[in-house]
């Protein structure tokens, strides 16, 4: 159980300070698929780095299992929006990193992992002959390889084309369903945010807090076409604009 | 490096356009390309050597090439070249080390350690804008001519490039990969062979290679300036007999010393950079 609790987070700056969270509440239990949703600079970045455990100067309090986080670590398995992969690794390289190889058990993991991730044939590959969604199932695959308790997704697959991103999505419920591991999803796509969590918490800028969270009790795989989808899609829209028109109490932003 | 693979890709394109095109000139004049940078010194040596064999040239001043050539068949035969070439190796390769893995040594730790950076690096960037060779005079005041003084000089010279480019690798490793190491829970040890090693590689070759340049510039200086045996001593002895053919065998020795260890260099750099070879091929060209 992931559990945030009166979580803000101020970022000093030369203006005043930017609060970039405030007073977060939130609750997800072991298992669940959470997606995030919101504007451009209402937090989501910071909320899963702190999560991470890789920032650490905040208020209230963020516990993993009834322990607070504190510092980094492969518990919290972390996917950026960018692979990030070691170029001078292979790909069965940089899933194990820092585990060896020559560790029979870390070996037999490392395939499966690939296999899971649908990249056979490329173990010995260099990352500069992937193409972006090759690479990020590796990055991917090296987060599962340490089995996380949480994983921790940002705009994971936001530089990928329509179709490569839609097969990611497939790939990413496939992960979840076979490990059930707990994964916090942050994301710009609405139809992205329906179609993968169970939950999708809305959020809002200025400062960042979180406006609504909305069920979606749908059966996977889920139809993008059904009337059921189109019905919660279209409730996290409206939302959504609700929040785009939310007067702002910013002096400069007027039009 | 892209993070971007559809710019990768394009890059990758935008490469092997340009090589199209290369592989179409290929045919010019009936060569082949790496053939063609032959053409010009080759074009040198046959005007050289018909001017010398029409007297147009004095033979003190500028033997032909053929009586070049002909005086280093036969240093070679009597073995006396390759005892020459032999100690100026042994010099220079041994400058280099030392002088090389300090570099290594220091860059490392100035490009690590805050406080290491903040206390060493701003005096050895000063020392480094020092002219090397007016440092000599004060070497022979303190070490005399022989072998050790001459062996710190060129470790003197190797030591800056090395230093200087591993630094800067080191400073190179990325923030995003560091973050990654963070969350993967690496110890310090797998940092530094995981991250920093890998990101400052092509860095610390680039400067092994200028190092290796130096070497050899302050082997030759440092063999001329007394020595009893060397390729510098050669070229130093046949100047004061005016023996002007081994001067040139001399010179050609060391463009071939310094060609090689290029080319040493090069080939540790397409083994060890493998992983950089997709972005590489073009630039390859350019260098
Ligand atoms: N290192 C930082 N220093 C100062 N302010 C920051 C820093 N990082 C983020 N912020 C501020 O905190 C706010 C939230 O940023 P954050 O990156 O979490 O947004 P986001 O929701 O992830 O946006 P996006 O959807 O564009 O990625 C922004 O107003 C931003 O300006
Ligand atoms: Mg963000």
């Amino acid at each position: 159980m992931l559990a945030i609790q009166g979580l803000t987070k101020i970022f000093p700056a030369p203006a005043g300070e930017v609060v970039a969270l405030r007073d977060i509440r939130l609750e997800i239990g072991p298992g669940r698929l959470v997606t995030f949703i919101g504007p451009s600079g209402c937090g989501k970045s910071t909320l899963l780095k702190i999560a991470a455990g890789l920032d650490a100067s905040y208020e209230g309090s963020i516990t993993l299992d009834g322990r607070p986080i504190e510092g980094p670590s492969v518990e919290k398995g972390v996917i950026f929006q960018e692979p990030r992969l070691f170029p001078w690794w292979t790909v069965e390289k940089n899933i194990a990193a820092n585990a060896s190889l020559r560790d029979a058990a870390v070996r037999r993991r490392v395939g499966e992992l690939i296999e899971l991730v649908r990249l056979k044939g490329f173990e010995k590959a260099y990352p500069s002959e992937l193409s972006g969604g090759m690479a990020q199932r590796v990055a991917i695959a090296r987060a599962l390889l340490r089995r996380p308790k949480v994983l921790l997704l940002d705009e994971p697959f936001g530089a990928l084309d329509a179709f490569t991103r839609a097969h990611m999505q497939e790939v990413l419920l496939d992960i979840w369903q076979a490990d059930r591991t707990t994964m916090l999803f942050v994301t710009h796509d609405l139809d992205e945010a329906v179609f993968l969590g169970q939950q999708v918490v809305i959020m809002n800028p200025r400062p960042g807090h979180i406006r609504r969270v909305v069920s979606v009790d749908l059966p996977y795989p889920r139809q993008r076409t059904g009337a059921p989808f189109q019905e919660i899609r279209g409730v996290v829209l409206r939302e959504f604009e609700k929040v785009e028109e939310a007067p702002v109490p910013d002096p400069g932003a007027g039009i | 490096m892209a993070a971007d693979p559809q710019a990768a890709k394009a890059q990758a394109r935008a490469v092997t356009a340009p090589r199209a095109e290369a592989a179409r000139q290929r045919d010019w004049l009936g060569l082949p390309r790496w053939a063609q940078g032959w053409l010009l010194p080759l074009a040198v040596l046959l005007v050289w050597e018909a001017a010398a064999r029409a007297g147009l040239v004095s033979p003190a001043m500028l033997p032909a090439p053929s009586v070049i050539a002909a005086s280093a068949l036969r240093l070679l035969a009597s073995g006396e070249l390759g005892e020459h070439a032999w100690a100026s190796f042994r010099r220079a390769a041994a400058g280099f080390l030392l002088g090389g893995a300090t570099g290594l040594l220091l860059g490392l730790f100035t490009g690590l350690g805050r406080w290491a950076q903040r206390l060493l690096d701003p005096s050895l960037q000063m020392l480094r804008t020092v002219p090397l060779l007016a440092v000599i005079p004060l070497f022979i005041l303190w070490f005399g001519v022989g072998e050790f003084s001459k062996g710190l000089l060129i470790a003197l010279g190797a030591f800056f490039p090395v230093y200087f480019h591993t630094y800067l690798g080191v400073r190179s490793a990325e923030a995003k990969l560091y973050e990654v190491t963070r969350v993967l829970q690496f110890t310090r040890l797998q940092l530094v062979r995981g991250l920093i090693l890998p990101a400052a590689l092509p860095n610390i070759l680039l400067g092994a290679r200028l190092s290796a340049g130096v070497s050899w510039l302050m082997l030759s200086v440092a063999e001329m300036m007394g020595a009893s045996e060397g390729i510098g001593y050669m070229i130093q002895d046949a100047r004061v007999y005016a023996q002007t053919d081994l001067v040139f065998v001399g010179i050609v020795l060391f463009m071939l010393a310094g060609k090689l260890t290029d080319a040493g260099v090069r080939r540790l750099e397409l083994r060890w950079l493998r992983w950089r070879r997709p972005f590489q091929d073009g630039k390859e060209k350019g260098l």
